[in-house]
């Protein structure tokens, strides 16, 4: 990249907002994160956060949220795709809904979903009585919710992109031969791949944090239904705050990789692409 | 055509498992909240809704609502025109930085403002000599909202702003504009669209917020009570249908705002096919 | 049609700061130090209390509203805080301005008091250990009792299901866990059995709430497990909102709950409130407010009013909230506290990270 002075006036400015707003709101809080968890020494902050119960905890939250967003990749491609293609009754509706989950209190939609899902309400029971299987209370029940949380991520970062794939890529590919499956594979989902991992994370990560609604769904159960920032929460009730900033610190290392992949996904794909044009 | 033709079932497929999925996910809930709610009648609505307290938490979330949404449209402009438009170094950082918010525990956000500004922390002598109070008090609240909806005005801008480019603004620099003129007369009319609708999503998910504002709150009956956490108050004291219809008030909320989200899309779809 | 667009976002934000400046100003006055003037002026004062407490603070307010008024001619407005005790008790010694707190346990009390925020000696402050009220642990079970549930050791049964709160989060299950621990303690079980009994006990939970209510939500609206390990007054609570429905049986053994109340003497010197917290407190004690904590299923602590509302039990079951409202059973051996050689020490062996409550869990 050639660095040059901007001939735009204004950057200090908007350097002077920015840095300002974002160490007030973000960086200094973040620091006493990291101050208060450095009043344990090296070995009892790795004996804090390797607990076996911790460790249940992050396993709990990480594999409930990787299901949950693998759920709405699958999920977010399709609606990204009706949206962008096709012509229904309802679209506009189905387009208007989607980041209803953003609008909702997490609480509501975790005491809503709750509700629905215990082994007597409306989709619960037909679970139990069908198939026997529970929902609340149990893995399903959280991944259940956090599938709720992750619906607006995967399909708003693909919609757009597939806006703007020009449909005649794709005529061409048919009049070539390909058969509808070949072009999406070859044709299409190159495209959209580098939106897909960036709404995955972005879903993932946000999941992997969410308390809200995961709280009233997860029975709460030790090394079953226990999830990460519940453990944040019970260390404070314990008045132990290194051990509560502890887990906090290693849950903010894990979204700051999570990030950081996802950065440099996106940044080696933009440069593929705009090496081969 | 022959294309669409053939993928006819597929279409089929794929929008039926489209309504089903939203269906059970979005729908069910909201249909269970109105049920609920109305579970003792109309009048027993009216009740939980009108009731004092309710009435104070739905004008607290409101305000913090309306604070959260000035501050990040400030930080969202001035973080989305440094990004775009200039180039130095530890912008990837620093874009890092901006998006983090979204992806930290909601707990871990009310945590560090405690830390921060709790009993405990180095600053809270110097703050409450000056009778400043920021955590279990009006300024925390803001403060977490702000947190929680941090990056969502300027991720709207940024992509708009990158595909503009600079030649527009560095002409007008050129030809000796200042700043804000540039930005009134170049670039706002840009970004506005783009702009309102991270408004609507920054309002939407400021009105939501549970667990960030949880952590700080202190929950004081009537003062530092936001409706979500009036909604948990009323939940856990077996008053259901009082939940469930304060709830109902901030569904209502929700849907004007994607309501709104919408005439925006469309009005800015026109516009711009105009100006093809 | 771009100017007009442009003038209806200045409007909006125009407004949206007016609005917003409007309530900051507002709160101005809350947030700020309210020192309380002579004469007529409202007096404010917070109270942070536990999750159970709030019918009864909501009763007792009002009472004390009135009494204030027609002893000092001042009106007084109290601000309610109510969540699980141990992270209110967290929140208060952090800076949360209450100038008065009710806890469950004085385990929690003395938390805020090692912050700082209250003088020692706080137990003897007010009479019988500053604990106006007492409650106990009983079991709601649903109507009719289908699984036969009698005592604790039926709780370790494999076919039942156990609701309680845990203990690592909320006060009123350190409660629940103590009063099981007593009385596999009186069968004469040796430690090592009493935890084996408590880990078969633990199990059976179904819901781990992290908090009371929580807790009571998951048996009561939710319909999750077959009894429910609960405060006295929150069981109570049940029957009078479900009618019908629930049925308490009162185990042969359990603990005496000693909820403290206490001043936070920092804050309240800090706003003034000193005279009027005292005054709230003490006024727990007066036979009025003890009718009304009677009322709310808390046994009250002066003799009399106690002895109004006892009853003599001829089972253990309790179907319905008495018609002439004696609901007290007597007929129940209660440990205490002491027992366990105190909150801090309790806390050490039993819940504290990786102590008896965390090796229940490892396998």
């Amino acid at each position: 990249m050639n660095r040059h002075k901007s001939v735009i006036p204004g950057f200090g400015i908007s350097m002077g907002i920015t840095i300002t707003i974002l160490s007030i709101v973000v960086l200094i809080p973040l620091c006493s994160l990291v101050v208060f968890s450095a009043k344990l020494s090296f070995s009892e902050f790795v004996y804090t956060v390797t607990r076996p119960r911790i460790l249940s905890g992050y396993f709990v939250s990480i594999s409930t949220a990787f299901i949950a967003s693998l759920v709405n990749v699958v999920m977010g491609i399709i609606l990204a795709w009706i949206l962008v293609r096709y012509d229904f009754k309802g679209k506009r509706f189905i387009d208007g809904i989607i980041e209803l989950p953003f609008a909702l209190p997490t609480a509501v939609a975790g005491i809503s979903l709750t509700h629905l899902t215990t082994t007597n309400g409306w989709v619960g029971q037909i679970f139990y009585k069908l198939f026997g299987i529970q929902i609340a209370y149990t893995r399903i029940g959280i991944t259940v919710a956090l599938i709720f949380i992750g619906i607006p991520f995967v399909v708003r970062s693909v919609q757009p992109v597939l806006e703007k794939i020009d449909i005649q890529y794709e005529e061409a590919a048919f009049i070539l031969g390909a058969d509808a499956k070949t072009t999406f594979t070859k044709v299409i989902f190159p495209e959209i791949l580098p939106a897909i991992i960036s709404g995955f994370t972005l879903a993932f990560a946000r999941c992997i944090g969410e308390y809200g609604s995961v709280v009233f769904i997860a029975g709460n159960t030790p090394y079953e239904t226990e999830i990460a920032p519940l453990l944040i929460m019970s260390e404070l009730q314990e008045y132990d705050y290194s051990a509560a900033t502890s887990i906090a610190l290693v849950m903010l290392g894990i979204s700051i990789v999570i990030l950081s992949i996802n950065a440099i996904v996106q940044a080696s794909v933009s440069k593929r692409v705009n090496g081969k044009i | 055509m022959e294309l669409r033709k053939e993928n006819r079932v597929l279409k089929f497929f794929f929008i039926t498992v489209s309504f089903v999925f939203l269906g059970v996910f979005l729908i069910l809930p909201l249909i269970y909240i109105v049920v609920t709610a109305l579970r003792d009648g109309i009048m027993g609505y009216l009740t939980a809704v009108s009731d004092e307290y309710a009435i104070k938490a739905a004008l607290l979330t409101v305000q913090a609502t309306i604070w959260a949404v000035i501050v990040n449209t400030i930080f969202g402009i001035a973080a989305a025109w440094l990004i775009t438009k200039y180039a130095f170094k530890g912008k990837k950082v620093l874009s890092t930085f901006i998006d983090l918010p979204v992806t930290v525990s909601p707990i871990i956000a009310g945590l560090i403002y405690v830390l921060t500004f709790g009993r405990q922390s180095d600053l809270y002598p110097i703050l409450d000599s000056y009778g400043i109070q920021i955590i279990f008090a009006v300024p925390g609240i803001v403060l977490a909202t702000i947190f929680v909806t941090f990056p969502f005005i300027s991720r709207e801008l940024i992509p708009v702003l990158t595909s503009q480019g600079t030649d527009e603004e560095e002409a007008a620099a050129l030809m000796g504009a200042k700043t804000f003129t540039i930005f009134r007369k170049i670039t706002f009319p840009h970004i506005k669209w783009a702009l309102l609708y991270g408004v609507v999503l920054c309002t939407a998910r400021a009105m939501g917020e549970f667990g960030a504002v949880s952590v700080l709150s202190g929950h004081l009956r009537g003062k530092t009570n936001t409706l979500p956490l009036y909604i948990e108050l009323l939940y856990q004291g077996y008053d259901f249908t009082g939940a469930f219809a304060a709830s109902s008030i901030l569904v209502v909320l929700a849907i004007v705002v994607l309501i709104l989200r919408l005439v925006i899309e469309k009005r800015g779809q026109k516009e711009l096919d105009l100006n093809k | 049609m771009k100017k007009k667009l442009l003038s209806l976002i200045l409007i909006a934000a125009l407004g949206a700061s007016v609005v917003g400046c409007g309530s900051k100003g507002g709160t101005a006055s809350i947030d700020g130090e309210d020192v309380p003037k002579a004469g007529g002026e409202k007096i404010e004062l917070t109270n942070v209390s536990y999750d159970p407490t709030r019918e009864l603070y909501a009763a007792y307010n009002e009472l004390f509203a009135k009494h204030y008024e027609e002893e000092f001619g001042q009106t007084v407005e109290i601000t309610q805080s109510h969540g699980g005790s141990g992270k209110q008790a967290l929140e208060v010694a952090n800076g949360l301005e209450a100038d008065v707190v009710t806890l469950a346990l004085e385990g929690d009390v003395q938390v805020v008091a090692d912050a700082g925020l209250i003088d020692d000696g706080f137990t003897s402050e007010f009479d019988v250990d500053s604990s106006p009220y007492t409650s106990t642990i009983v079991f709601l079970v649903r109507s009719g009792n289908p699984k036969n549930i009698n005592d604790w050791d039926d709780l370790t049964r494999k076919d039942v299901g156990v609701i309680t709160p845990n203990p690592k989060t909320s006060g009123g299950a350190m409660w629940n866990y103590l009063a099981a621990w007593y009385y596999f303690e009186q069968q004469g079980q040796s430690e090592d059995e009493i935890l084996e009994s408590i880990r078969q006990l633990y199990a059976n939970v179904v819901v781990l709430d992290s908090g009371a209510r929580g807790a009571t939500t998951s048996f009561v609206e939710n319909k999750q497990g077959d009894v429910l390990i609960a405060w006295e007054n929150e069981a109570f609570l049940s029957l009078q909102e479900y009618p019908g429905e629930y049925e308490i049986v009162v185990p042969s053994v359990s603990i005496l709950c000693q909820p403290t109340v206490a001043v936070v003497d920092e804050v309240a010197k800090k706003h003034g409130t000193e005279d009027v917290a005292k005054e709230y407190l003490s006024y727990l004690y007066s036979d009025e407010a003890q009718e009304i904590e009677a009322q709310n299923f808390y046994r009250p602590s002066t003799k009399s009013i106690y002895d109004k509302y006892v009853f003599t039990a001829d089972s253990n079951t309790i179907t319905e909230v008495p018609a002439d409202g004696k609901w007290i059973n007597d007929n129940i051996t209660l440990t205490d506290i002491n027992h366990f050689g105190g909150w801090t020490k309790a806390r050490a062996t039993h819940f504290a990270d990786g102590a008896n409550f965390d090796s229940i869990y490892e396998q």
